[in-house]
């Protein structure tokens, strides 16, 4: 039986009591009930060394089209929503850009819908948007995608789940031990508070860096508003990247 | 600079994520060609039906420089091409079937004697490293680890040029997962 939204905001509430700072979720966190047969038991093992994941895939211009960053020119017609564009850098957690590396987007249409079976919610889909993106990090780390603002959308972790309005990002750095798949939110979601994948992230200030900022400088008049998301990837340790462990 | 957090894959990546050949690192026929395949299983010992497998591994001589063109696109529709048939780009990338089970083709990888497998699912809120081996190669992870443990990590050949190996997020025989810092 699926339990109230009260349940999953207590939990979540005493979890955000205890949190211990870190960056990333933990695996084992209730509020979302999907991780409790989800999560490994044991600790992880560090490896006496690591040669092939301090290297890492390759992409390049024959991985990616020009048009894979355009979310909206997809299709014969133009998608239904608000055009946004999304930009930002991909560094390491020196800062330094992590060039001509892939980066990969997906999201539901601006109703809330993903064009996937498994996915029945009511909402239209729409026949000019897919939601899937792709490109290449430029000399400077740079990314840029134009979509249309994502909806919100229930899901079934709890009653009256809603997820916030998010774009789901995939990203590649220099070692296969700093790949990322992550979530960007939009500021000032009202949603966030409900919601135990964003709340996963006990840290408030690691919160933070998961929310773009709306940038009124990228924004294109009579065409688009603009966010800004930078993009740190972690691991591995500079140790083991200096002494090649 | 603090890292941003990561999250889960979610159950909605199959139209995105995936790529035709994924996980062909070596075409069909391919002299020296072996099969890796497997189940993803929960703690529950249910097959995972949406997770997402990255495997990332040396070339036949060792060399871990990758090259391009996993995931070439055709230029003219912006389709999938496939790979072309010739480059090892030492990557691969398959999503597990409504069985839960993944399969790839590559070669057994020189010098490095291990595939990194990197695993998403729906439920999972961080990614988890793993590796398979395909022989018990006294390897330094491998010699770090009791025997029950060790033996998570390698793979079980079943016949000529195929291999068994099967991940247990949570659980008794649970696979080894990485801390890589």
């Amino acid at each position: 039986m699926p339990e109230p939204q009260d349940v999953i905001s207590r939990e979540i509430a005493e979890l955000a009591a205890k949190s211990d700072g870190a960056d990333h979720p933990s695996r084992d966190y209730p509020p979302y009930r999907s991780s409790g047969l989800r999560h490994p038991h044991r600790p992880l093992v560090a490896p006496p060394e690591a040669y092939a994941e301090l290297r890492g895939p390759v992409f390049g211009a024959s991985d990616v089209t020009p048009l894979d960053g355009d979310l909206t020119r997809q299709h014969l017609g133009e998608p239904l929503g608000e055009r946004i564009t999304v930009t930002g850098r991909v560094l390491d957690r020196d800062g330094r850009p992590v060039r001509n590396q892939l980066v990969e987007v997906w999201q539901a249409n601006a109703s809330g819908r993903y064009p996937h079976l498994r996915d029945q919610h009511p909402a239209p889909l729409d026949p000019n948007f897919t939601g899937t993106g792709r490109c290449l990090t430029d000399a400077y780390g740079g990314y840029t995608f134009t979509t249309i603002k994502p909806g919100a959308y229930p899901w079934k972790n709890h009653v009256n789940a809603w997820r916030p309005a998010h774009i789901h990002f995939s990203v590649f750095g220099t070692a296969f031990a700093q790949r990322l798949v992550t979530q960007m939110y939009f500021p000032g979601d009202p949603l966030f508070a409900y919601d135990p994948i964003l709340q996963s992230v006990t840290d408030e200030k690691a919160r933070e860096r998961l929310v773009a900022a709306y940038d009124h400088d990228l924004s294109q008049p009579e065409w688009s508003l603009g966010y800004r998301w930078d993009i740190v990837l972690d691991g591995p340790s500079a140790t083991w990247m200096e002494e090649g462990r | 600079m603090r890292p941003t957090p990561s999250q889960t894959v979610g159950p909605f990546y199959g139209y995105a994520l995936p790529f035709r050949d994924g996980g062909d690192l070596v075409p069909s026929g391919h002299p020296g060609a072996i099969s890796v395949h497997g189940y993803v299983y929960d703690g529950a010992g249910a097959p995972v039906p949406d997770a997402l497998l990255e495997f990332w591994q040396a070339d036949a001589a060792g060399n871990l420089d990758g090259r391009p063109g996993s995931m070439r696109r055709d230029e003219v529709d912006g389709s999938f091409a496939g790979r072309d048939g010739v480059t090892f780009t030492g990557f691969g990338r398959v999503a597990t079937d409504l069985d839960g089970h993944w399969a790839i083709r590559t070669v057994p990888p020189g010098e490095v004697p291990y595939i990194a497998v990197c695993v998403f699912a729906r439920g999972l809120l961080h990614h988890l490293y793993t590796r398979v081996y395909l022989e018990d190669s006294g390897e330094a992870l491998l010699a770090s680890l009791p025997g029950d443990r060790r033996a998570t990590l390698i793979a079980e050949p079943e016949r000529d040029g195929v291999y068994r190996f099967d991940i247990r997020i949570q659980g008794d025989a649970e696979t080894v997962f990485l801390d890589l810092g």
